[in-house]
């Protein structure tokens, strides 16, 4: 743990509001007010922040139908991802992608993504420009990640993506959130042989990492050496397989009738990476309770403005249902 | 002016847009071909010899020979757009879109307007189309009617060397994705090309290949030259037939044809893919909706019959349509009262 209070303070803020973000979204859908498939983060947040703290704008992500997470992580604007998912015509895409297909091409936010699989590709060809472009003036390349769950994984998208990464040497980096559900499916029976995601990475020739997701100081040190492996031109894609926990359902309004007596309980007592975050830094002595307390209530604040603006943003009129088919015509 | 054949005026234009614009880079199974291989690179130069020398003279960032793996070329198609770069797919055969559909349909297309109008998607995908070769079913279709119908996506198919040439141009400057159906019967096709480095052909506006005032045909890809061919024999008899290449069938000329039917009042559409939900149904739907009133003759189809496409010489020749059965439609839809 070699972190500032600074960038502790930032991490913790980045996984309270994504936790936020989505625990105030878990309430609003079950008014009505929200139109549409949400598929929440929650439980996941010490990936996302762990691995795009290290990130800049150069760095393109491509993420997944669960995206709330990795697009606030990457520097999406929260008010316009909240415009976006009630479908205002002020949101991040003018009410036309919603919660699945997020995206912020400036912020290498390269979208979400409504179909299993379907990012891995993207990610790669985003890296192969990445290498043509060449590194920096310090010798290093911008990279490209590709989100992945454990659902993913069992696509030939993703098959023939990490193959390509090989082949090109892209510096693309394949991080698999190991949630333990693809969909409604336990992993120990979708994914096959030894249940472990990251040697099928390893089989396609790449150098992989394994670290648990639930704890935002492995992931942090673990991505940071994935990162300083694949920022070298040459040495071509790494992935990193992160053991961690969703705590709803695969898509709001799921029952959840797979998940086991007690199991969310015991995930929100003892898998939850925003407790196991505070009682690291304050057992540490690194930061206090009262610091984290104040970042909690600033989080709900934001979450509280960004959800009102958005039940009051402007809605899309029928004419724009026409707009952004093509440039020109 | 330079005579040229339809596969070198694709291949020079893309040379020539790869040393223009360093970001245009081609990507593709055997692209530059022979990686890996004794024989090395440019070995193969490309199945289609549409991108020979290009490993020399751009190297393997600009000119990526990918495993046969449509998905990940058609998704990394995709992610170089987003990224900034103007690839060149190529999908070997165009048979192979059912691999790589996800990418292109609901990536690829819709990128831009999912994402509101923030992102440009400025990628070309190269599908050879057609049947011609005996190559049967899964190596011959035309595919022209799935990408037609994909919003979002521009389809352009050249009938001659010139307009393929000045439609790929168009193609790579354009910042929408666009499918590029080259007809592989075509690549031996030879004629004039203009030199003009920046010549381009704007995307829905057809050609008028023939003018004539009695019936109206319209064509695409291989099916100009059969029309054109059938519209000469019928000149023999004294009529004239308009014969419209679309060019592009997404977007649409639209005017092209209705004008044109306003003055005949007869039409035949010719169209290589299977009749149902296709071009050839969608245009005739078109002219019964919009040039109702012109019409003197019932809307004439010449499609290859509902089947799959056959191996046997013999086959291949009963299901394509031909200038023949083109004139056969014409003469049809003159001696309808």
């Amino acid at each position: 743990m070699q972190l500032n209070r600074e960038a502790l303070t930032r991490a913790y803020r980045q996984m309270k509001l994504i936790r936020e973000f989505e625990e105030r979204l878990h309430e609003e859908i079950q008014t009505g007010e929200i139109a549409g498939f949400t598929h929440l983060y929650s439980g996941q947040e010490a990936v996302a922040v762990g691995v795009c703290e290290h990130l800049t704008e150069r760095d393109k992500i491509v993420s997944t139908h669960r995206g709330h997470g990795h697009c606030l992580a990457k520097g999406c604007d929260l008010g316009g991802m909240m415009k976006e998912i009630w479908g205002s015509q002020e949101g991040l895409c003018n009410g036309k992608g919603g919660s699945m297909h997020i995206a912020d091409i400036d912020k290498g936010m390269l979208g979400a993504n409504g179909i299993v699989g379907a990012g891995a590709p993207i990610a790669v060809g985003a890296a192969i420009s990445s290498k043509i472009d060449g590194p920096d003036a310090d010798g290093k390349l911008a990279v490209s990640i590709a989100f992945s769950g454990d659902g993913a994984c069992n696509q030939g998208t993703t098959f023939e993506a990490m193959n390509l990464a090989v082949v090109t040497k892209a510096p693309a980096i394949f991080v698999f959130e190991n949630n333990h559900y693809s969909e409604h499916t336990g992993v120990d029976y979708a994914v096959g042989t030894n249940k472990d995601i990251a040697s099928r990475a390893e089989a396609f020739g790449m150098k992989v990492w394994r670290a648990d997701g639930t704890d935002f100081f492995a992931v942090h040190d673990t991505f940071r050496e994935v990162l300083e492996y694949v920022r070298v031109p040459g040495n071509g894609p790494a992935a990193v397989e992160f053991d961690t926990e969703r705590f709803f359902g695969h898509f709001e309004g799921d029952p959840q009738r797979y998940r086991g007596d007690g199991e969310l309980d015991r995930l929100r007592a003892e898998r939850d990476c925003l407790k196991i975050f505070r009682a690291s830094v304050t057992g540490a002595k690194l930061l206090e309770d009262v610091d984290l307390d104040a970042i909690d209530t600033e989080s709900l604040k934001a979450i509280e403005d960004a959800v009102a603006a958005s039940r009051a943003a402007a809605r899309p009129q029928p004419e724009n249902v026409l707009e952004n088919v093509y440039i020109s015509y | 002016m330079a005579r040229m054949m339809y596969r070198d005026a694709i291949r020079n234009t893309i040379f020539q847009e790869m040393q223009r614009d360093e970001r245009v880079v081609v990507l593709g199974e055997d692209v530059a071909g022979g990686m890996g291989t004794a024989g090395g690179p440019e070995a193969i130069g490309g199945i289609w010899s549409t991108s020979t020398g290009f490993y020399e003279a751009f190297g393997p960032d600009r000119v990526i020979d990918t495993p046969i793996s449509e998905s990940a070329i058609m998704g990394a198609a995709g992610g170089l757009a987003l990224a900034g770069k103007r690839p060149v797919a190529e999908i070997m055969f165009a048979d192979f879109i059912g691999v790589c559909m996800d990418q292109l349909w609901n990536q690829i297309a819709k990128f831009r307007y999912m994402f509101g109008g923030k992102s440009i998607c400025p990628a070309v995908i190269r599908m050879p189309v057609g049947a011609g070769y005996n190559a049967a079913a899964q190596h011959s279709q035309m595919i022209s009617q799935f990408v037609t119908n994909m919003p979002g996506i521009k389809v352009a198919m050249p009938a001659t060397p010139a307009d393929a040439c000045g439609l790929l141009r168009q193609a790579i400057r354009d910042d929408d994705p666009v499918v590029f159906l080259e007809h592989k019967f075509l690549y031996g096709m030879k004629g004039e090309v203009p030199d003009d480095p920046d010549f381009t052909i704007p995307f829905g506006h057809a050609r008028l290949a023939r003018a004539g005032q009695d019936v109206t045909i319209v064509a695409t890809g291989m099916m100009v030259g059969y029309a054109e061919t059938a519209a000469d024999d019928l000149a023999q008899d004294g009529i004239g037939c308009d014969v419209i290449d679309l060019r592009t069938t997404s977007p649409l000329d639209e005017e092209a044809i209705l004008d044109s039917v306003e003055v005949t009042g007869r039409a035949v559409i010719v169209d290589e893919a299977p009749p149902r939900c296709s071009l050839a149904t969608d245009i005739s739907s078109l002219i019964a909706q919009k040039a109702f009133a012109s019409l003197r003759a019932p809307v004439e189809m010449v499609t290859p019959p509902h089947t799959p496409v056959p191996f046997a010489r013999e086959l291949e020749s009963a299901y394509l349509p031909s200038p023949a059965k083109i004139a056969a439609a014409v003469r049809k839809s003159l001696e309808y009262r």
